[in-house]
């Protein structure tokens, strides 16, 4: 009961951010000074069969001179139907297509990068807070590497990996000449190009996740419980297992925090390892002009972004049990 | 109260000049606005003026060596790295106002003002910024300096916002708060003239994060192509730099350097930030 009362509060704010990001995504273009609209549909013109794009709901949420509401009720309607609108840059591809495609890329990526930088960040974290020496052995390295923009990063380990010591290819998801199977060959080609990519989003990711855990135990070593287990006379390991215990859960509520600059770091990311996911595409857009593309990725890392932070909540919900009596309590 | 506000910022002053890693973080900070300021004094070149030497590594004439288009990668970085300050200065400073103004209302407000600003805060935390900040960009035919600062600050404030309410709910209640409302001191006043100087500090902390965070964000930004149509910017060396395959023709001069000196930048403002947080939270020090 009190379980199922959090679940639906949760969801309730996450499809309400969803609601006011799709109406970002229709206010921005009509809001920006200038016509970015007349630029967008003039570009269709030029498009050979025209005219049948121009009658999807999609198309209609773009104007002719309709009241803002029904374009905008056409937007929503475009949206259940699975409606992205088409491309520009891959014309007559659909956007829906094209995003669809590419998130699997951002998956592979992201999601290991992610839980395995937060494994051992946590751990370095608590090495680095066990011992004075290596805090000021580690933390400086800790901080270099938090600070260093993702494509940065990514750039720094192409060089060295790629052109000092060649050891990866350095772009694509695969070689040109592979064709996507389940075969060995492709498998280790697959992992070969997906290494460096992932390197550099778990190598900045992994500096931020041992700074906040190193701080966490060093403020739950000084808190009560930890000086009445000194008082007793428990073991240093014994006090430090208790402070790692409870120093996991803001840790976790910080992986809400961080799912946001993930995605951010991995879409630049992917443009230096020209890695075919979401960032990748986006860039494509870009330099394109092709506006319905770029909304289509947006909308497509929102939902990415709210799904991950849902699947934390549960996990916070798992594993912290004030969460449950709280809202046992409530109902 | 003015008594109690200005022997406590005199305590903290105090500690902060003790504090090594708010000294170290202070020194690279200075160093490298210094390389900012008089950098662009040492080269005789202007960031896009062409030297007619094309892809020459580091030498005595060019200390970062020319890129592609002959340009001086020294030269590109001094002036570029003036544009990336400005723009963290003025994105942070815009996110830092903003993000104090809603977290000061809604904590000190309450009730239903707390729950829609809060709810609008939680909303725009988990959109994320740089994704935002991608379509806004996009649509902009001419962006600017002052243009990129206020995308970025207006698209990155929710974090603030949230931890200046937790800041004002535990000052609020507090004696001398209660003492300025019995006295008739009216809501704005009491939040800007009695919770605002009790927040000093710790607005200076945020804004040193917002600093850095605007730096991050105009660099992905400039690194995607929306950066300032016109002029240098460290993350336009960057995008330039990867798009002309500098990595893959051996020409580590034109990628890393400008990006190590944001990493460094970077740094050193989360070490000052870390620096004062452990003047402010003493339980943060380490004892042994």
């Amino acid at each position: 009961m009190g379980l199922l009362s959090y679940i639906v509060r949760k969801t309730g704010i996450y499809l309400l951010t969803f609601f006011v990001a799709v109406t970002l995504n229709w206010a921005i273009p009509r809001l920006m000074p200038g016509d970015p609209i007349g630029v967008l549909l003039s570009r269709f013109a030029t498009l050979p069969e025209s005219s049948e794009v121009v009658y999807s709901y999609f198309m209609r949420s773009f104007g002719f001179d309709r009241p803002l509401w029904e374009q905008y009720l056409d937007f929503w309607r475009a949206l259940f139907n699975g409606d992205l609108g088409v491309s520009i840059y891959m014309y007559p591809q659909k956007v829906e297509d094209i995003v669809l495609q590419a998130l699997p890329y951002d998956l592979v990526l992201i999601v290991p990068a992610v839980v395995v930088s937060w494994i051992i960040g946590n751990w370095l974290g608590a090495v680095a807070a066990t011992s004075r020496r290596l805090d000021n052995l580690l933390m400086p390295l800790f901080y270099f590497l938090t600070s260093s923009p993702y494509f940065w990063m990514a750039i720094v380990l192409a060089w060295l990996l790629t052109v000092v010591f060649p050891l990866f290819p350095s772009s694509g998801a695969y070689s040109p000449g592979m064709v996507p199977s389940l075969s060995t060959a492709f498998i280790i080609d697959f992992i070969k190009h997906w290494t460096l990519p992932f390197l550099s989003l778990l190598l900045v990711m992994l500096g931020g996740w041992a700074i906040g855990m190193r701080n966490l135990i060093i403020y739950e070593l000084e808190s009560n419980y930890s000086r009445y287990m000194e008082a007793l006379g428990a073991g240093r390991r014994l006090i430090l297992s208790y402070a790692f215990r409870n120093a996991m859960l803001p840790q976790i509520t910080g992986l809400a925090l961080q799912i946001g600059l993930a995605v951010a770091g991995a879409i630049t990311t992917e443009i230096v390892f020209s890695y075919p996911g979401l960032g990748f595409l986006m860039l494509q857009a870009i330099q394109n002009q092709d506006y319905f593309l770029m909304q289509g990725a947006f909308l497509v890392i929102v939902v990415m972004v709210l799904v991950a932070n849902f699947v934390i909540d549960l996990i916070y919900a798992a594993i912290d049990p004030r969460i449950r009596s709280a809202y046992a309590g409530e109902a | 109260m003015e008594q109690h506000t200005v022997s406590r910022t005199k305590e903290f002053l105090h500690h902060i000049r003790r504090n090594r890693k708010v000294k170290a973080g202070l020194a690279l900070f200075a160093a490298i606005l210094a390389l900012a300021i008089v950098g662009p004094l040492f080269t005789p070149y202007g960031p896009l003026e062409p030297t007619g030497e094309a892809g020459r590594p580091p030498s005595l004439e060019h200390p970062l060596g020319t890129n592609t288009f002959t340009y001086d990668v020294y030269a590109q970085t001094v002036y570029g790295l003036r544009s990336s300050l400005l723009i963290g200065f003025l994105g942070g400073l815009i996110a830092t106002v903003i993000g104090i103004l809603i977290g000061l209302a809604a904590g000190y407000m309450g009730g239903l003002v707390d729950e829609f600003l809060m709810m609008l805060t939680n909303i725009f935390l988990v959109i994320p910024t740089l994704a935002l900040l991608i379509v806004i960009a996009a649509y902009i035919e001419y962006r600017g300096i002052m243009i990129e600062s206020l995308i970025i600050g207006l698209t990155s404030w929710p974090w603030t916002a949230r931890a200046v309410r937790a800041q004002t709910l535990s000052l609020k209640n507090r004696e001398f708060v209660l003492v300025a409302r019995m006295s008739g001191a009216s809501g704005l006043r009491i939040m800007v003239g009695e919770i605002l100087p009790n927040m000093f500090s710790y607005a200076i902390m945020v804004f040193i994060l917002q600093f850095g965070g605007a730096i991050l964000y105009a660099v992905g930004l400039d690194f995607l192509g929306l950066g300032p149509t016109k002029g240098i910017s460290l993350g336009l060396i960057l995008q330039q730099a990867v798009l002309w395959n500098a990595i893959q023709l051996g020409m580590w001069w034109w990628a890393i350097p400008p990006g190590l000196i944001i990493a460094l930048l970077l740094a050193s403002l989360y070490t000052i930030n870390t620096g004062m947080d452990e003047v402010l939270n003493p339980r943060l020090r380490r004892l042994e």
